[in-house]
């Protein structure tokens, strides 16, 4: 099991044994090192700086996706509304940042930090819908965020008509756009989430609390945890993270689509995946998922770099998918 | 002379470098039932499944009625003959029973059309010819535990193997139910099979066995008829030192009340209760499957709804209407099965250990890594926790250990009063000893013990009051002067 280390004697087990273990801890780290160093060796470009960087920015906003997913799958569930929430929260917010005279709200536009509190809001509420009907009404996960995938994206269309919100403020834009000592936003943002989901789940009680709720439901609830607002919560914190990515893929591109963020629910639960975090629940780490982001991203760019088709692409991203976790499966059960 | 039907020499096998399994060695006769003896972790499962070809041997021979056989896997051990009804039950739920029990190999009509008539009539003969009260075209869902178990029971049977693995079968069954096993087993024996019977209840295995294999340690230890040896010669074998006293009562009950249950009615099964335990004593709860034993405790958690009467804990009324407000009126609830609602077993032992106590161990929201720490070190240190280290998965501990970390999480909250459904269930004889040790340690220092039990022996040796439940009801209360078997089972059936 994970965690578990083999007894042996000898400095050949020993060996044997240490291997399996960094193997075990660090078996998806070193696929990405891998990745990387071949693509560095086939190709000139990817190690600059600039690719890097661009690299990072490919990978904040499914990253950011991927950590809200994290607490979701951690607690046995799953949240298919992403993608949908995404583009709802980015128009909304938008409406209010927007100069547009026809896609904007009256008065906008308003201050940034107001269009921000509304798109987080957005994300708040539908993933507080999601919550309450998983948790307090005990419907299928998968169901009620499907429901919401489908709720979400018609809302989104409603609200704006169907039309891109353009004319973004400039505040609102620096989400996506502004850099902090050469670093992208989006990717001072990513690494801020990732930092602050890495202390909830490793250092808090809440934490605690979500690996045990996921492991089991049932031990939990005897000892004394709220697993309904665990449930809830775990929600609510990937609608928001989707109202952020929402929010920063508006600014970056300078005005909200409504049809923005369409099946990136499923490279959320990619990387997720390919971090390590078991759809079973109570087992994963969120820095397996960011390790999953980056290599999603590092293989996206590399195949665009060596020049391979868009559509050879997902069929690789899908064996990618499949094989990370085959691969930890067989590290599981040979540990 | 008798040609042994099944007969086992030194099976071994080994998972990396550690010997599971070192001397499995066994003879099954004819017409007898053989109980196969030892702790957890003396080799019985693997030597299981060494005989059932589900592992591969390292070494040893096995012989089938004198020949040598080599089973590639659980169905090779099927077609010789031999059929297991395992511990752990696996039900297709949403199937009737006759289709789980005919399971890859439905009578089949015309067309391959699964004929389910003579499926039904099949499985309802077989059903009913072993007394078990259960309707074939049932769904395996609407059944019981205990009903799940008899039709697992039913389905080894329906092999008409030769040689029958009984694997702990009593585990999920009442007395009632076990007698109606116990029978089957009798009919069985007279038609010439042999039954292997691994369980750790010692008085079910003086009850219906013939003879007797202790393996300790992954090594045989000895073989026998169960005539030739009483129940402390067997005990000292399976755990290889002389054990003083099989329980341990050391605590005297005060005058005064801790826990008191007024006409209370909860669910289904719990219907006008009314009950008191002292401070300093050990209440035992008997009754059958489904006589609402455990319904009271989860009710008294606030896991059941309160459906009427009163409960006082120390003079108090309490609501008790959430895990979280038992736990802070200082209850502690030991489940019945712990890998279902007792542990997290995807987590290690430290995170197992604070899991009920993790307000204490955080300042604020953030947990306070070596508070924890040391918490769980105490723990370990207090109940003899064995593991290497406190960050294993807890999923790797004996079932023995598995009980202690459940019991030493509800020791961190440190609790007035305990709950513990059925303590020692899969518990080899030397933890349950251990358990004892705490539970009379507990009540002995002023804390209040409730304990529901089905182990006859265990209620006889411990408890210094019983209330014995049937149909939700109380049928009568007994204490250490008027209490025996016979009373018990008079009072519950």
């Amino acid at each position: 099991m994970a965690g578990q280390q083999p007894t042996g004697t000898g400095t050949a087990r020993n060996g044997r044994a240490m291997l399996a273990e960094f193997g075990q801890r660090y078996g998806i780290l070193a696929a990405l090192v891998l990745v990387c160093v071949g693509l560095a060796l086939a190709n000139e470009f990817f190690l600059t700086q600039r690719n890097m960087v661009n690299v990072l920015r490919q990978a904040s906003i499914n990253g950011i996706l991927a950590i809200g997913m994290t607490f979701v799958i951690l607690t046995r569930g799953i949240d298919l509304s992403v993608g949908s929430v995404v583009a709802l929260a980015g128009v909304v917010s938008a409406s209010f940042a927007s100069t547009s005279a026809t896609a904007a709200v009256s008065g906008a536009p308003h201050p940034t930090l107001l269009a921000i509190a509304v798109g987080l809001g957005t994300g708040i509420l539908a993933g507080a819908v999601n919550g309450w009907l998983v948790a307090r009404h005990k419907v299928p996960a998968f169901v009620v965020t499907l429901g919401m995938l489908s709720a979400a994206r018609g809302l989104t269309l409603i609200y704006s008509g169907g039309r891109p919100v353009p004319g973004l403020s400039d505040g609102y834009r620096a989400l996506g756009t502004a850099d902090l000592f050469g670093i992208p936003m989006p990717v001072v943002l990513f690494a801020g989430v990732f930092l602050g989901a890495w202390f909830v789940l490793e250092a808090t009680r809440f934490g605690r609390h979500v690996y045990a709720a996921g492991g089991n439901p049932h031990a939990a609830r005897v000892s004394g945890i709220r697993v309904e607002r665990v449930r809830m919560a775990v929600y609510v914190i990937s609608g928001a993270l989707a109202g952020l990515a929402g929010m920063i893929l508006a600014a970056r591109t300078g005005s909200a689509l409504p049809q923005a963020g369409i099946a990136y629910e499923l490279d959320a639960i990619a990387a997720v995946v390919i971090g390590g975090t078991s759809l079973a629940g109570g087992v994963g780490r969120v820095t397996g998922t960011l390790i999953g982001a980056l290599l999603i991203a590092v293989v996206n760019n590399g195949l665009d770099l060596m020049g391979v088709e868009s559509y050879y692409q997902q069929v690789i991203k899908g064996g990618l998918i499949v094989a990370a976790v085959m691969l930890d499966q067989a590290r599981h059960r040979a540990a | 002379m008798n040609v042994p039907l099944l007969e086992a020499r030194g099976l071994a096998k080994r998972f990396g470098g550690v010997a599971a399994l070192r001397d499995g060695s066994f003879r099954l006769m004819p017409g007898t039932v053989h109980a196969l003896c030892g702790g957890n972790g003396a080799g019985k499962s693997t030597f299981l499944s060494l005989v059932m070809g589900i592992r591969r041997r390292d070494a040893g021979t096995l012989l089938r009625r004198g020949a040598p056989v080599d089973f590639a896997g659980p169905l090779d051990a099927l077609r010789a003959g031999i059929s297991i009804i395992e511990q752990e039950l696996s039900p297709v739920p949403a199937m009737s029973v006759a289709e789980n029990i005919f399971l890859g190999r439905e009578p089949v009509g015309r067309f391959g059309r699964v004929d389910f008539r003579a499926m039904n009539a099949r499985a309802q003969e077989l059903l009913d010819s072993l007394h078990f009260a259960i309707p074939a075209r049932r769904l395996m869902m609407d059944l019981t535990v205990a009903e799940l178990q008899l039709v697992e029971i039913a389905k080894a049977l329906s092999y008409e193997a030769e040689v029958i693995i009984m694997d702990e079968p009593t585990s999920a069954l009442g007395e009632a139910e076990a007698d109606q096993l116990f029978a089957a087993i009798a009919r069985l024996k007279e038609q010439g099979k042999g039954i292997v019977y691994v369980s750790h209840r010692l008085s079910e295995i003086f009850r219906i066995a013939d003879h007797w294999t202790v393996f300790r340690d992954g090594a045989f230890v000895g073989t026998g008829e169960m005539r030739d040896i009483n129940r402390e010669a067997l005990i000292r074998m399976i755990v290889g030192r002389p054990l003083a006293e099989e329980f341990v009562k050391e605590n005297t009950p005060t005058s005064e009340i801790a826990l008191e249950l007024r006409g209370v009615s909860s669910g289904a099964r719990v219907r006008d209760i009314s009950f008191a335990a002292r401070r300093g004593e050990i209440l035992a709860i008997y009754g059958l499957m489904g006589s609402g034993r455990t319904e009271i405790f989860e009710r008294l958690f606030g896991l059941a709804p309160d459906e009427g009467g009163e409960i006082r804990l120390f003079g108090q009324p309490q609501a008790l209407s959430s895990p979280q407000e038992a736990i802070a009126a200082g209850l502690a609830y030991v489940t019945e099965d712990r890998k279902q609602s007792g542990l997290v077993l995807s987590a290690d032992v430290r995170a197992n250990l604070c899991l009920a106590r993790l307000g204490a161990l955080s300042a604020g929201p953030v947990m306070l890594r070596r508070r924890e720490a040391s918490a769980a070190a105490r723990m370990i240190e207090t109940f003899g926790i064995r593991t290497a280290s406190d960050r294993l998965d807890v999923s790797g501990l004996s079932g023995g250990n598995q009980q202690k970390v459940v019991l030493g999480k509800w020791f961190l909250t440190e609790p007035r009063i305990l709950l513990l459904d059925e303590p020692t269930r899969g518990v080899d004889v030397g933890a349950k000893r251990e358990i004892y040790r705490v539970m009379s340690d507990f009540a002995r220092q002023g804390g209040t013990v409730v304990m529901i039990s089905s182990e006859i022996d265990e209620v006889l040796g411990m408890a210094d009051r019983t209330v014995v439940l049937r149909d939700g009801r109380i049928s009568g209360e007994l204490d250490r002067a008027t209490l025996s078997a016979e009373r018990l089972v008079h009072l519950a059936a």
